[in-house]
């Protein structure tokens, strides 16, 4: 497969049939210091699809899905999620916006302090106004219940495995019912068998909840699983987008070693 | 966005040499982040319940170091003064010194140092371990406001509850240092009590406050800066935790030195 920009490649649908894009990026570039890590990337994310991005460590990945979340600011580029442009949004705007993105961090980052049921309550008590302790109670026990752990409400973060953790920080960003989800590294440092049962997650939360989402990953198998489309992160840049079929059939040797050393099936 | 802010720091050339603007960009940091402090602090919505939790935990968690230690200075003080005061046969003045000494100097200064050491400490390893664990970010992509709920309130908190500490010690350090006199010198509660208080003043009392009040804001300002703006993983937060309590103690003292000057001038004039 020649190498494609990115916005050029749609998922397989009709071009009538083709889905808005909920993120738009067009020549985003960000460096740190003297390492140009985003060299002018260019992306779409289209309603309700999964996007896995590929790459090795190292390459930017993560700092692509902070960008979204305003997280970073990038030196140049445009970022538009959900029709806003993310760099020229007020405080208050991005704070609007980012009810609406869920992210999933790669140590899941839940508050070391708090419970599970104060760490799920924590997003929904400061962001939706005139809640009743009914109905907190409630959206808790449906988050924990997407996620199969209801069971754990009263825990600490601490007294939860590796697995438990990153399905509690997921239905922590469900909670708010988000409209996109951003999972950076879902399966790192897993074992095959919980990594399954987050790949089945992630689908299940596309599913139930009509969500796109973008995958940061370099599991193959994970890509493999929830991605409908492939965007290979290469050099600061994504030369090879589309299915996974598409992208590992590709005459890239960079792509082929990816695939070569990291995948088994 | 602090990160962004990070990311724009390590990002700066340097101008006049390496170490010296390496100097220049911490000074501007900081003095950006109490900017950034003050003002958060005066916008809605404020964090009342988080503040009261804070003051909680360096008010009330400290209090049985503060009354151990407190209660032993004014012992060991006393009992340290007295063969002095002896030599000309002034034994009398022990409760009028004790009193300067603490409310003046002890009392704030070592509320401060301990506080320094149990909080300062406290904050910057929880914040730096926040950090590098991403909980702050966390915290910003759920639209809530991370400097707010984490640097804001425990910046007040020790802002408001280090002075009462401070107070609290003059106390408990009154009540060793009654006991010894006591025991040598068989002086009444009333007469002591009346004796320590007749010989510190409004400007005793005021300064003091107003010194253990800086110092507060010192110490949750250099804390929260430190675990803030952590890095470098679990190395980062040992090193903010360890960086937090020098840096406080030193401009502590640094504090002390001056708010000293102004208020002898005070004083003269």
């Amino acid at each position: 497969m020649q190498s494609v920009p990115a916005n050029q490649i749609k998922p397989q649908r009709t071009e009538e049939s083709r889905p808005s894009a909920v993120i738009a990026i067009r020549g985003l570039k960000i460096s740190f210091g003297d390492l140009h890590v985003l060299r002018g990337v260019d992306l779409d994310l289209y309603q309700g699809e999964n996007l896995v991005v590929l790459g090795r460590s190292g390459t930017g990945k993560s700092v692509l899905i902070k960008i979204i979340a305003g997280l970073l600011r990038p030196d140049s580029g445009e970022v538009d999620v959900l029709g806003q442009n993310v760099d020229q949004l007020s405080a208050r705007e991005l704070d609007t916006l980012r009810l609406k993105i869920g992210f999933s961090f790669q140590n899941s980052a839940l508050y070391d302090s708090m419970t599970v049921r104060e760490n799920l309550e924590f997003p929904l008590i400061r962001n939706v106004r005139n809640l009743s302790r009914q109905e907190i109670n409630r959206s808790v026990e449906e988050a924990l219940d997407d996620v199969g752990l209801k069971q754990t409400i009263n825990q600490m973060p601490s007294e939860l495995s590796g697995g438990q953790r990153k399905r509690i920080g997921i239905a922590r960003t469900l909670i708010l019912k988000p409209e996109i989800m951003l999972y950076d590294e879902p399966t790192a440092g897993l074992d095959p068998i919980t990594s399954s049962e987050i790949n089945n997650l992630i689908n299940e939360v596309k599913e139930r909840h009509n969500t796109s989402s973008i995958v940061i990953t370099h599991d193959l198998t994970c890509a493999k699983t929830v991605g409908d489309r492939i965007a290979m992160l290469l050099d600061g840049r994504f030369e090879q987008v589309g299915t996974f079929e598409e992208v590992f059939a590709a005459d890239d040797e960079r792509v082929k070693q990816f695939y070569d050393y990291k995948f088994v099936d | 966005m602090d990160s962004t802010n990070t990311n724009q720091a390590t990002s700066e050339k340097p101008v006049v040499s390496g170490r010296l603007d390496k100097i220049f960009l911490n000074l501007s940091d900081v003095a950006s982040f109490i900017t950034h402090f003050f003002r958060e602090v005066l916008v809605p919505p404020y964090e009342g319940r988080e503040i009261i939790r804070q003051c909680y935990e360096v008010g009330v968690r400290s209090l049985p170091l503060l009354s151990l230690t407190g209660f032993i200075t004014g012992i060991v003080f006393t009992n340290q003064s007295r063969p002095s005061l002896a030599t000309f046969g002034a034994t009398s003045w022990l409760p009028s010194l004790i009193a300067i000494a603490l409310v003046r100097a002890l009392s704030p200064l070592v509320t401060a140092l301990i506080a320094a050491g149990r909080v300062g400490s406290n904050i910057g390893a929880e914040l730096g371990s926040m950090r590098v664990t991403e909980q702050i970010d966390a915290m910003e992509v759920s639209a809530t406001n991370p400097f707010k709920f984490l640097v804001v309130s425990r910046v007040l908190a020790t802002t408001i509850t280090i002075p009462i500490l401070s107070l609290y010690f003059s106390l408990v350090g009154m009540l060793g240092s009654y006991l010894n006199v006591h025991q040598n010198e068989e002086t009444s509660f009333l007469t002591f009590i009346e004796q320590f208080f007749s010989s510190i003043t409004f400007l005793d009392i005021n300064s003091a406050v107003i010194k253990a009040t800086v110092f507060g804001f010192t110490i949750g300002v250099v804390g929260c800066y430190k675990g803030y703006h952590s890095s470098k993983g679990t190395e980062g937060v040992g090193r903010a935790a360890n960086s937090a309590v020098v840096t406080s103690m030193f401009i502590i003292f640094i504090e002390e030195l001056l708010i000293l000057q102004i208020v002898n001038a005070i004083r003269a004039s």
